[in-house]
């Protein structure tokens, strides 16, 4: 019964990288792994991957391609 | 002796239940790997929780390796659209708990045991998030919001308006009025903010803060004006979702320049660990963390 309005809710479209990366990267339960970065070296991650995403600013429309699939 | 050496990828944590071990079985994951529970379902012991888990070759996903994978975006959008489909999959037929990206296990038997440590915790945070979802709810306003006559606010000052005096003064008065049309705006922005999340608040039990969106991953979202002034997370009971989402709506529907994004149901990945308790080891959370800013209502509405 509560499963149907949250099959309603996704209509075929595809989650937005950048809400993703909001929860996947920065949310979920952090337990020690055995190869896991550890959670500073996450917090690098993200860093790194925001100086990426800045030098990739400067081609040509990167969101053509990544981030907010919206029809 | 040809088999590839591998590890365990650990996806999320859930009861198991014979429905589950069907989704289990039909799913794949990251790197197109074989889905397993761990341990197996096993019908003469109560059930408790276990880990939603796949099997990835060693040398691709061992530090190093995964270290500089990391930083291809090609590569991290694949990996996280592979392992948000199997938590969105198994959140649709039972409570689960995400687990961050990329947990991994040398084997099965070190999984297990980082299990068995924590079931009475992964046990309570599930009881906490059944019949739960996770909303997200994106305040984006135009830079221009409330200018009326639609210049940004890189425009020039306007050059039009006579004043009197020399021109140097109408040009630095001219160019305090825009400064002061850009202070307007943020406080405009603020307070936008601020009212849908108060809106969003009382169908929530618990709700937490991420950083604004912005960068060039953020462009198909913002818009190509819009700039994002809030990124909350809402956890919110399944029976007030419809409550929730129209409260949102409503209080994002007469600020003029204002658009509301709710997106979700989402499985818990804001929600999965509890706030950290302020005990003074650790003054200063770093806000980075989805779960630093977080504000835990224990206990929901009744």
């Amino acid at each position: 019964m509560t499963l149907a309005p949250r099959d309603e809710s996704l209509p075929g479209r595809q989650v937005a990288l950048v809400d993703l990366l909001d929860r996947l990267l920065a949310g979920g339960v952090v337990i020690t792994g055995d190869v896991v970065l550890s959670i500073a070296d996450i917090d690098l991650v993200r860093i790194s991957l925001r100086a990426l995403v800045t030098s990739v600013a400067g081609g040509p429309d990167p969101s053509s391609h990544i981030g907010g699939e919206r029809p | 002796m040809n088999r590839e050496p591998t590890l365990t990828y650990v996806y999320a944590v859930a009861v198991p239940t014979p429905e589950l071990v069907r989704t289990v079985a039909s799913l794949r994951g990251v790197a197109d790997a074989a889905l397993s529970l761990l341990p197996p379902l096993d019908d003469s012991r109560p059930a408790a929780p276990a880990f939603v888990t796949s099997q990835v070759p060693h040398g691709d996903w061992r530090e190093e390796a995964l270290r500089a994978r990391f930083e291809d975006l090609g590569w991290l959008e694949s990996t996280a659209r592979a392992h948000h489909h199997v938590i969105q999959a198994l959140s649709e037929r039972a409570t689960v708990l995400p687990l961050r990206m990329a947990t991994l296990y040398e084997d099965e038997e070190r999984a297990l045991a980082a299990l068995r440590e924590q079931r009475p915790a992964f046990a309570d945070r599930l009881a906490l998030l059944a019949h739960h979802a996770e909303y997200g709810v994106k305040v984006y306003v135009r830079p221009d919001a409330g200018d009326g006559d639609g210049d940004g606010p890189d425009a020039a000052p306007p050059a039009a308006t006579p004043a009197p005096g020399s021109p140097g003064k109408a040009y630095l008065q001219a160019r305090k009025r825009q400064h002061h049309a850009r202070e307007d705006r943020y406080q405009q922005a603020a307070r936008a903010a601020e009212r849908i999340a108060a809106a969003a608040a009382p169908h929530a039990t618990h709700a937490v803060r991420h950083p604004t969106q912005s960068g060039p991953l953020t462009h198909g979202e913002a818009g190509p004006d819009g700039e994002n002034v809030l990124n909350d997370a809402y956890l919110v009971p399944d029976d007030r979702a419809g409550a929730f989402r129209r409260a949102v709506q409503q209080a994002g529907e007469d600020l003029p320049g204002v658009r509301v994004d709710i997106t979700g149901p989402w499985a818990p990945y804001s929600f999965a660990m509890p706030a950290p308790r302020t005990t003074g080891t650790d003054p200063d959370p770093d806000p980075g963390t989805g779960t630093g800013t977080g504000t835990e209502t224990p206990g929901g509405p009744t």
